[in-house]
């Protein structure tokens, strides 16, 4: 079969591959859903922001600010078609993807969640998706359901639509789930979800963190009323996060960080906000990194989300087969892995995730050990931590070899 | 390299914990956990005119952290309490064999002996309040 990506050609964009770790190994980068690596398109785009046209954006009418402006905003633009939104309006900066959620839980749910409301949560939740919903419930005396994840890392949707049907007292006011678990590795069915909540008249939040540096994003078609995700986890820099807000919400809401940029006029009683989506960004944003964003979500595009998923799950099928084989070794989340995305987490017996992911270290693999801010699925599983292999465009089947290899290295030292 | 860190010494431990579990009735118990990796610690103490009479700890986690807390209660069991106070991390790390441990991995192996050291000043704090104060400042780890 030919190969989906010419992965030799995407290495040569990003430096950072061909840098040399102690003992001149090759770093085998496998923590791409912790953050992902930057091409040189991002880089020069950052340093190009610095060094050409620096200056504060909106307000300024000399020639580098609007320079400055048009790159912001067309990154807006940008972000705007990546994920197919309808209104540019719908797209707000912010610094990441817990911010994006905490906006929402602020601003929308200060708003919309009342005393005995429920909010309806899933098992493998990040802290992200975790905590500003329980801050919001303990303060407006609400509540959280957790809907169960099964052995094999999948939802039961029967049990969802159960559980939005309830009437009364236990009524869910509003979903938040991830469309993708950074620990399980699944993918769910966000469109399904979505339609079963929308029958009731309940919004959807979608934590896209893991799901949108993946694959093709459309919220027209999953019809998700929120959306949040982070630049860094798809080759953009760190710092910027998006939330995205169906308008007819938007319009609703009320600012969640106020002061410069978001205002239309202050007097010394009242003030009239700015419009959408301003309004939400309060004070000077990261300019270079979203511009920086832009180059990433351009680079995205020159390969193609489709071709970026074909080329994960050759790698994730490739990935499952293999570490499968090791002795002793328990895989979490689904067994078939069209329902994953590019990561797989694991524990071999007797090793624990710190003492796998410092050998590993001797062969130049990055993975990640812990119990990577999800502790109500570790709980679940019955584990304090597992390790995790993440990857991205640039990994490749011999990476992969090695991490086998240094795994069963692992197991030598520890004689298992 | 690991081969370095994962001796036969630091796996005996981790394999066959010494003076693991629980007492009854402990004078002093105490526990804390790393919260970058989940790792726990507990320890239990039975002190008798200031002599560490009995000691167990309790937990889970890397072979880094449970090696070193197994090594630990060996190195002051039926020593005076107040030795504790004079642990470094260095007589840790030097006792245990693991001198050029990175960032990360030294807060595994020292979590036992921030533990001790906390369980150490809550057993003052009700006996003598002010040098309890003065030995918390001094007893911080990390
Ligand atoms: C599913 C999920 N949600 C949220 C986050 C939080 O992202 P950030 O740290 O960029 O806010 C992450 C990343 O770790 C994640 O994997």
């Amino acid at each position: 079969m030919q190969a989906l990506l010419d992965v030799r050609k995407i290495r040569q964009d990003f430096p950072i591959l061909n840098r040399r770790l102690k003992d001149g190994k090759k770093l085998v980068y496998l923590d791409n859903a912790a953050t992902t690596q930057k091409p040189n398109e991002v880089i020069d785009a950052i340093c190009k922001y610095y060094s050409e046209y620096n200056s504060n954006i909106h307000r300024a009418v000399y020639q580098i600010a609007e320079e400055a402006t048009a790159e912001y905003e067309g990154t807006r633009e940008n972000v705007r078609k990546f994920i197919n939104a309808k209104y540019e309006e719908e797209i707000i900066f912010t610094r990441n993807t817990t911010e994006s959620i905490n906006l929402v839980a602020y601003s929308w749910g200060n708003a919309n969640i009342k005393k005995g409301n429920t909010i309806l949560l899933t098992e493998y939740e990040h802290h992200s998706n975790i905590v500003p919903w329980q801050i919001l419930c303990k303060s407006r005396g609400a509540r959280i359901k957790y809907l169960e994840v099964d052995e094999d890392g999948y939802l039961d949707l029967e049990v969802l639509d159960e559980l939005l049907s309830m009437k009364g007292d236990g009524k869910i006011k509003l979903v938040s789930l991830s469309e993708m678990s950074n620990v399980l590795g699944t993918i769910f069915p966000a469109r399904e979800i979505i339609k079963i909540a929308h029958e009731k008249n309940i919004p959807v939040v979608l934590d896209g963190a893991q799901s949108v540096p993946h694959m093709k994003t459309d919220v027209q078609q999953t019809g998700c009323d929120f959306l949040a995700f982070s630049a860094h986890k798809m080759l953009g820099p760190t710092g910027v996060g998006v939330l995205y807000v169906k308008k007819a919400i938007l319009e609703q809401m009320k600012p969640f960080i106020s002061g410069g940029d978001m205002i239309k006029e202050v007097h010394k009683e009242n003030t009239i906000f700015n419009d959408l989506p301003y309004r939400f960004e309060g004070g000077t944003p990261n300019i270079a990194d979203v511009i920086g964003f832009s180059a990433a979500i351009k680079y995205l595009n020159k390969i193609g989300m489709d071709n970026v998923r074909d080329h994960e799950l050759e790698m994730t099928s490739y990935l499952l087969n293999r570490i499968q084989d090791i002795k002793n070794i328990k895989v979490y989340g689904p067994k078939i892995a069209k329902d994953r995305g590019g990561l797989v987490s694991f524990n071999i017996e007797g090793i624990h995730p710190h003492d796998c992911a410092t050998i590993l270290n001797d062969f130049g693999v990055a993975i990640r050990s812990g119990h990577h801010c999800a502790q109500v699925l570790m709980e679940k599983l019955d584990i304090v931590a597992s390790s995790r292999a993440s990857l991205y465009i640039y990994n490749t089947k011999e990476e992969i070899d090695i991490l086998i290899d240094a795994l069963n290295h692992a197991r030598r030292i520890f004689n298992i | 390299m690991s081969e370095d860190i994962y001796r036969e010494m630091i796996l005996d431990h981790y394999r066959n914990p010494r003076n693991k579990g629980k007492i009854e009735e402990p004078d002093i118990r105490i526990n804390d956990s790393n919260p970058l990796c989940g790792d726990e610690i507990s320890i239990d103490l039975k002190v008798e005119g200031d002599i560490i009479k009995d000691i167990k700890f309790d937990g889970r986690g890397c072979a880094i952290s449970q090696a070193s807390a197994s090594m630990l209660t060996e190195m002051v069991s039926n020593k005076p309490l107040t030795t504790i106070k004079d642990i470094t991390k260095d007589d840790v790390l030097e006792n245990i064999g693991l001198t050029n441990l990175g960032p990360a991995r030294i807060k595994c192996a020292l979590l036992s002996l921030k533990v001790l050291k906390l369980g150490m000043v809550k057993y003052y704090v009700d006996k003598d309040p002010t040098s309890a104060a003065q030995m918390k400042d001094e007893s911080k780890v990390f």
